[in-house]
């Protein structure tokens, strides 16, 4: 046994080079799933040929144009199509409250622009909040189950009511306060129940869905069809787009931009 | 052997009490339910794929459909032989089959499932 190191380290260099020469050679095998386009759909599954399609759905609101009237047809109009429960005007619930647009003082909702001189018009009129549909969203980053979730088609950020486990991560984690939990069954305050959308059960949480399904079906967002022109929709990648062009006019703010969500809400002073 | 007979006796005893469930409900069960399907059902005379299939799979494919629409957003199935329907629990399979209560309820209780479809999704006799 003369050799033994010498076989040793000669066994030793090999065995490091194969080690080597073969994960770069596992490396250069192409992925299974690179070979699949990204917007192909599951086989056999596609969209309807009217569905509005965008990079990255956005919405300006002119607070301008708001009124009280336009708030209250827009709230009545989301929770309408949306089977959104009201189980304070029904039942007194006050803590129970499910909202998916709603109107807020603007002090309220841009606690760091509100000043002593805000305008008269923003000192009465109330102005609509809803979801942001963050392009950096908090409440996806906490969901556990992913539940919640950015559809990285078209930057809506859904909830898959399925997988909610009613853990509340996502209230914490929104800094909106746009969601909203059902501390009871939705049936026990609702008068009518529209067919064609579904309802939630008791412990899942809620929220704006930007009209998904409407968009699919290649109809406005309920609120947008609501709001008499204050409320605008786009896509925001898209530089030829109404709403990229009203952004690009006016000067246009969003709520709490230091936290770096990057809402797609928009909001004309 | 010793006590043959307290054995024999304790295990014919234990056997029995081991088949109750067996013996308890011979004779008792119930047919399989036969499936009820309403006129316009009957009138298309095929689901959107195989009847067999639809028997067999309907879960799995209410599954896909689910995932499909709600996460991905694709809200039109393309069928085995290239019927396009919507994928969707109301408007698509309740349509034709409107009699929940004798088209599904009757089999799932048969088989003692209880799928939560209902606790959201709603149904023909509910909306109104």
């Amino acid at each position: 046994m003369e050799n033994s190191r010498r076989n040793f380290l000669k066994t030793a260099g090999y065995t490091v080079l194969g080690v080597g020469a073969g994960s770069v050679l596992i490396g250069m095998v192409p992925r299974l799933t690179d070979a699949a386009p990204v917007d192909a759909g599951p086989p056999r599954y596609k969209s309807r040929p009217e569905a509005l399609a965008a990079s990255r759905w956005g919405m300006v609101i002119d607070t301008r144009k708001i009124n009280s009237r336009i708030n209250r047809n827009i709230q009545q109009a989301c929770h309408k199509v949306h089977n959104v429960p009201d189980f304070v005007g029904k039942l007194g619930a006050k803590n129970h409250e499910i909202k998916w647009i709603w109107p807020t003082k603007f002090k309220n909702a841009f606690l760091d622009q509100d000043h002593q001189f805000v305008s008269d018009h923003l000192k009465r009129t109330e102005i609509p909040v809803l979801c942001n549909h963050c392009n950096n969203p908090p409440c996806v980053r906490v969901c556990p189950t992913r539940a919640t979730f950015k559809r990285e088609r078209d930057g809506l950020v859904l909830m898959d009511y399925h997988r909610c486990i009613g853990c509340r991560f996502c209230m914490a984690g929104c800094p909106y306060g746009a969601r909203s939990f059902n501390y009871r069954d939705p049936r026990e305050a609702l008068d009518e129940i529209q067919p064609n959308f579904t309802l939630r059960m008791k412990g899942v949480v809620e929220k704006c869905n930007f009209c998904a399904e409407r968009l699919a079906r290649g109809e406005a967002p309920a609120c947008v069809e609501a709001s008499n022109g204050a409320l605008i929709f786009g896509d925001l990648e898209d530089p030829g787009s109404d709403i990229r062009k009203l952004l690009a006019e006016k000067y246009a703010i969003t709520r709490k931009a230091e936290l770096g969500t990057l809402p797609s809400v928009f909001y004309i002073i | 052997m010793y006590d043959k007979g307290k054995i024999v006796t304790g295990l014919v005893i234990f056997f029995v009490i081991l088949a109750f469930p067996f013996w308890y409900n011979r004779g008792a069960s119930s047919p399989a339910p036969e499936l009820e399907l309403t006129d316009k059902a009957k009138q298309a005379e095929k689901c959107i794929e195989e009847t067999a299939f639809m028997t067999k799979e309907h879960m799995q494919l209410l599954n896909q459909w689910r995932d499909a629409v709600a996460r991905d957003g694709y809200r039109i199935y393309v069928s085995e032989d290239g019927d396009e329907y919507v994928a969707s629990l109301t408007d698509t399979c309740m349509d034709c089959h409107s009699n929940k209560a004798d088209f599904c309820d009757r089999c799932h209780d048969y088989v003692s499932v209880s799928p939560y479809c209902w606790d959201c999704h709603t149904y023909p006799e509910e909306n109104n």
